[in-house]
């Protein structure tokens, strides 16, 4: 059996047909991240090329409204975007940042979970108190400092260059402890098992041992946690670049519409910042439930 | 092949040091091994024998060097354990057979390469079709199918999984294995399985066995000599037929005592009281004291040593009752008597 | 003995688990009764739906399990397909319960003097005042020393085979008729384990208390039981007194597993040993589920399943003691 046919026999694939919510928040995530990525293959617009701009297309309504112009689905903004276009170009920004920060997260954390289990000892208590410290402080407060000091240690065009990034760090680094925890606890459950103490005997090095055998055995909550992580750091991102700190405005994300938007709500542009609003909330929503269920599936407790 | 010589060890279980400073304790050691001597001649089977928190199985890891002792030394083949670890060409000649079947393979591994790893960890055989064919024949020699490498360790049951446990160890030809309770988690029509089979390879292969298990039974079936432990300590070690038809240690002779009669003889059991103490505080004098129809005011004060018993050759044992002769001497042991 | 009434009747017991790969069979037409004042010893080896037979019982099946068919009789009164709160009641007062970890049965949040009174004042029309003395009794009677004081004592401050000794004063203490005890002493140490089971048959004798005592160890069940069920592949696979179970068992299974238990009084050059190992629940075999691993199979055993029969002094599910299959064993001997 191929590892595709043992897939589809497998009881994880069992229990996500069994689960509609589960089989509908695949979808919409699909569909989601689908028109993220290739939005500059199916956007109808490109917000982005100033030639196409229209300033007299400016604050159309949807298209579902009597002054709706069918060419915008979901209305332009003040400079005649095309809002459905710029949320497309803005969810992969935020999906960028977010898949990349918990890359980051999961590195970071699995490596110092797996040392801090497997050897224990100083290396666990400082790693660990490491760990404890940064919970202490909230992610968007690290953001924010990091954000601040580059900010100002950096000329501004640099900054501007490379601010995508540093988002990317902020937000990656301050969630890594929830993966070094989750490791640390299952690697010291695994440490002891006796097929650890097989390869032991052997005389196998620690760090063959700690990556050839504790590591395949640890990963299946890593992947939980990262899936709703994503859309938690999406969330951050968003919160970040609504507080105008996050990604630079040339880039604009789900937040930056948002903040963008805002400014015409009580001007009766509503769409302008509800519909970026629901996106995010559609594609936050999605990841989290399939988080979920794949907490539920793996977990032998519950099955 | 090996010997120990006053082999201790303890482990910390302090509370943390705060806490320690607060309530004003000291350090807290549990002495799980504490002076254990015994030596395994070439090709023999010498089993440790005891309840649950009696060190035996502290010891089968201070034997392979899972752990370092505390005290004392394990010298194997003439060369001190530290040293003969040290060296991947001596280290190949021990392994070790764990208890649980469960946990002894790594369940995303396919069974092949879990029992090519120590080939290619000790760089035995390079080619792989050698390696390939190495596996074959080692699941043949334990019972199994040479096809069966392809699969992954849950799909055999507990009987199966041990046998792949046993290939790996013996893939690296070792001389000496250290068997921690092998078929405890086993069934009963399985165990008898896994004994042949571990049996046969001692034959075969001229093995030399450290076995640790609770079971007598399965310990007279298979043992050479027998050690009996109790808090840490050797309390009686004889050659396995002596042991089992003139046990003398009282703790021993509880023991028998204590093993369900199959043969419905309608014999009443006197069950032994009480229970074992704790070894992180065990009781002063010989440990076996308070549960010992036999103690008295020396046994409370002063911790008996091994040494050879009166009337039984062969056998050493730590009692001062049978030092003194306060026993009654050598007796036969009903059970084993049944049998003639 | 089959004049009286049994206390525990179980007609064709069939437990089911439903799984996405069909549905598993975990016990198929499992019959037996329990006397008043008798011990039934279940034993089998792990799968082979002993624990289950017990859980069916006090009606603690793990779903999805489920009994699919069949019938439990306590005193007559059918209990398989009472409501889960009449069933409660029938647990707590008319049948006990003991199980392996005695951490399992115990709420670690409250003494063990408050569990033994709640159970009595739930169960029995007694004060709590009089529980308390009750309690006090019944931690002497199963020999906890210092009673009086222990009582107010959480589970964790008692050792293992101390804590099995609370289980079965909290599973004796409302006064059941029927104990069902699921390898009460496999968790304990040999020493321990003599004790405890010490224990339980001089109460079960002193307080007319039948039990069905499941468990892998045959010398526990030889000590202990009055009659045996070995149990196989969900299935009994043979029934009768102890004594004749264990000294002349008729069923192949039987005679192969009791000749695999190592002797302690003799050493042997090899063991006795079943080939193969218990099928898994996905794939019990046609006919006799013993079939594969039988040295007396033939023909017959791989096409029809047998039924519990007269076997010499015991009954066994097994072709070799059915007149009308007399004749072919005879023809496989000419063969062989």
């Amino acid at each position: 059996m191929n590892a595709v046919a043992r897939f589809f026999d497998s009881d994880l694939w069992w229990s996500f047909t069994r689960n509609p919510i589960t089989v509908i928040s695949a979808i919409v995530a699909a569909i989601c991240i689908g028109g993220a990525v290739l939005a500059p293959w199916i956007a109808p617009h490109n917000p982005f090329d100033l030639a196409s701009l229209q300033l007299l297309d400016a604050f159309k309504p949807p298209a579902w409204s009597p002054e709706g112009d069918p060419n915008y689905l979901l209305g332009t903004d003040d400079q005649g975007r095309d809002v459905l276009s710029a949320i497309m170009y803005g969810a992969r920004v935020s999906l960028l940042v977010g898949f990349l920060a918990v890359v980051m997260s999961v590195v970071l954390g699995v490596s110092a979970g797996l040392a801090a289990g497997y050897l224990g000892g100083t290396v666990d208590a400082v790693l660990m108190r490491i760990a404890d410290i940064k919970l202490t402080f909230p992610t968007i407060l690290i953001a924010l400092l990091i954000d601040g000091v580059t900010r100002a240690a950096l000329p501004r065009d640099v900054h501007d260059q490379i601010a995508l990034y540093v988002v990317i760090f902020a937000i990656g680094f301050s969630n890594w402890p929830s993966f070094a925890r989750t490791v640390r606890g299952s690697t010291m459950v695994e440490r002891n098992k006796e097929y650890v103490q097989a390869a032991r005997v052997i005389g196998l090095g620690r760090g063959r041992i700690m990556v050839t055998h504790v590591l395949p055995n640890v990963l299946g909550p890593v992947l939980v946690i990262a899936t709703l992580q994503l859309g938690f750091a999406i969330l951050a991102e968003a919160t970040l670049s609504f507080l105008g700190v996050g990604v630079p405005p040339t880039q604009p994300s789900l937040g930056t519409l948002i903040r963008i938007g805002n400014d015409f709500l009580f001007s009766g542009e509503w769409w302008i910042t509800i519909f970026p609003g629901i996106a995010l909330i559609v594609l936050v929503l999605s990841v989290n439930l399939l988080g979920d269920w794949l907490r539920d599936a793996l977990n032998p407790k519950l099955r | 092949m090996l010997e120990t010589r006053d082999l201790a060890r303890f482990f910390d279980v302090s509370r943390p040091l705060i806490q320690r400073v607060l309530a004003g304790e000291g350090k807290r050691m549990l002495r799980a091994v504490d002076g254990v001597s015994f030596a395994i001649p070439k090709g023999k089977t010498l089993s440790l024998v005891g309840e649950s928190g009696c060190g035996k199985s502290t010891v089968a890891r201070l034997v392979v060097g899972l752990y370092g002792p505390t005290r004392g030394e394990v010298i194997f083949d003439g060369q001190d354990l530290a040293q003969a670890r040290s060296n991947a060409a001596q280290r190949r000649r021990m392994q070790m057979i764990f208890q649980d079947p469960y946990a002894s393979l790594n369940p995303r591994w396919r069974v092949r390469e879990i029992i090519s790893e120590p080939i290619r960890a000790f760089g035995l055989l390079s080619d792989r079709g050698q390696i390939e064919a190495r596996v074959g024949q080692l699941l043949t020699q334990v019972g199994l199918s040479p096809l069966d490498g392809q699969k992954y360790p849950h799909e055999f049951s507990g009987g199966q999984r041990q046998r792949i446990s046993i290939a790996r160890a013996l893939s690296s030809n070792p001389e000496f294995l250290v068997c921690d309770e092998p078929t405890s988690a086993l069934d009963v029509s399985v165990q008898a399985q896994i004994l042949n089979l571990m049996k046969d390879l001692q034959r075969e292969l001229g093995l030399t066995y450290l076995f640790i298990s609770h079971n007598l039974a399965v310990v007279r079936q298979v043992s050479d000599r027998v050690g009996v432990m109790y808090l840490g300590r050797l309390v009686e070690n004889a050659p396995a037929e002596t042991l089992f038809t003139t046990p003398r240690h009282p703790y021993t002779r509880a023991l028998m005592e204590a093993i369900p009669d199959l043969d419905m003889t309608g014999r009443q059991r006197i069950p032994v009281g009480g229970e074992v103490p704790s070894p992180i505080s065990p009781p002063s004098g010989c440990p076996f004291h308070p549960r010992c129809p036999l103690a008295n005011d020396r046994c409370k004060a002063e911790r008996p040593e091994l040494m050879p018993a009166r009337g039984t050759a062969e056998t050493q044992v730590a009692c001062h009752a049978v030092e003194e002769g306060r026993d009654g001497g050598p007796q036969l042991e009903p059970a084993a008597m049944a049998a003639g | 003995m089959s004049n009286t009434q049994p206390l525990l009747e179980v007609r064709n017991l069939r437990v089911e688990f439903p799984t996405r790969r069909g549905t598993l069979v975990a016990l198929d037409d499992v019959s037996f009764e329990i006397q008043p004042g008798e011990v039934l010893g279940v034993v089998g080896e792990s799968g082979a739906g002993k624990s289950m037979t017990g859980a069916a019982i006090i009606g603690l099946l793990e779903p999805p399990g489920r009994i699919a068919g069949g019938q439990i009789l306590l005193n007559g009164r059918r209990i398989d397909n009472l409501p889960y709160k009449e069933m409660r009641t029938v647990r707590g007062r008319e049948i006990g319960a003991i199980f392996q970890d005695p951490l399992t049965t115990l709420n670690p949040l409250y003494t063990v003097g408050r569990q033994l009174v709640e159970t009595m004042t739930t169960h029995l029309p007694i004060g709590p005042g009089e529980a308390r003395k009750k309690a006090i009794e019944w931690l002497e009677l199963v020999g906890i020393p210092a009673a009086a004081q222990r009582i107010d004592s959480y589970p964790h401050e008692f050792s293992g085979g101390m804590r099995q000794r609370v289980v079965i004063a909290l599973a004796l203490c409302a006064e059941p008729k029927l104990i069902v005890a699921d390898e009460p002493t496999t968790a304990l140490d040999v020493s321990i384990q003599a004790q405890v089971i010490a224990l339980l048959k001089t109460l079960a004798r002193e307080k007319g208390t039948s039990m069905m005592l499941v468990t892998h160890d045959m010398g526990v069940i030889a000590e202990t039981a009055d009659r045996v069920a070995v149990m196989y592949a969900g299935r009994i696979a043979e029934i009768g007194a102890v004594r004749q179970v264990v000294k002349h068992p008729s069923h192949p299974y039987t005679i192969g597993l009791m000749g695999s238990i190592p002797p302690i009084t003799h050493r042997l050059e090899r063991m006795q040993q079943i080939e193969g190992s218990m099928p898994r629940l996905s794939a019990i075999p046609r006919g006799c589920a013993y079939n594969p691993r039988c040295p007396q199979v033939f023909a017959r055993c791989r096409e029809e399943r047998p039924e519990l029969t007269p076997a010499g002094e015991t009954r066994a599910s097994c072709w070799l003691y059915d007149a009308e299959s007399e004749q072919q064993v005879l023809r496989a001997g000419a063969h062989a």
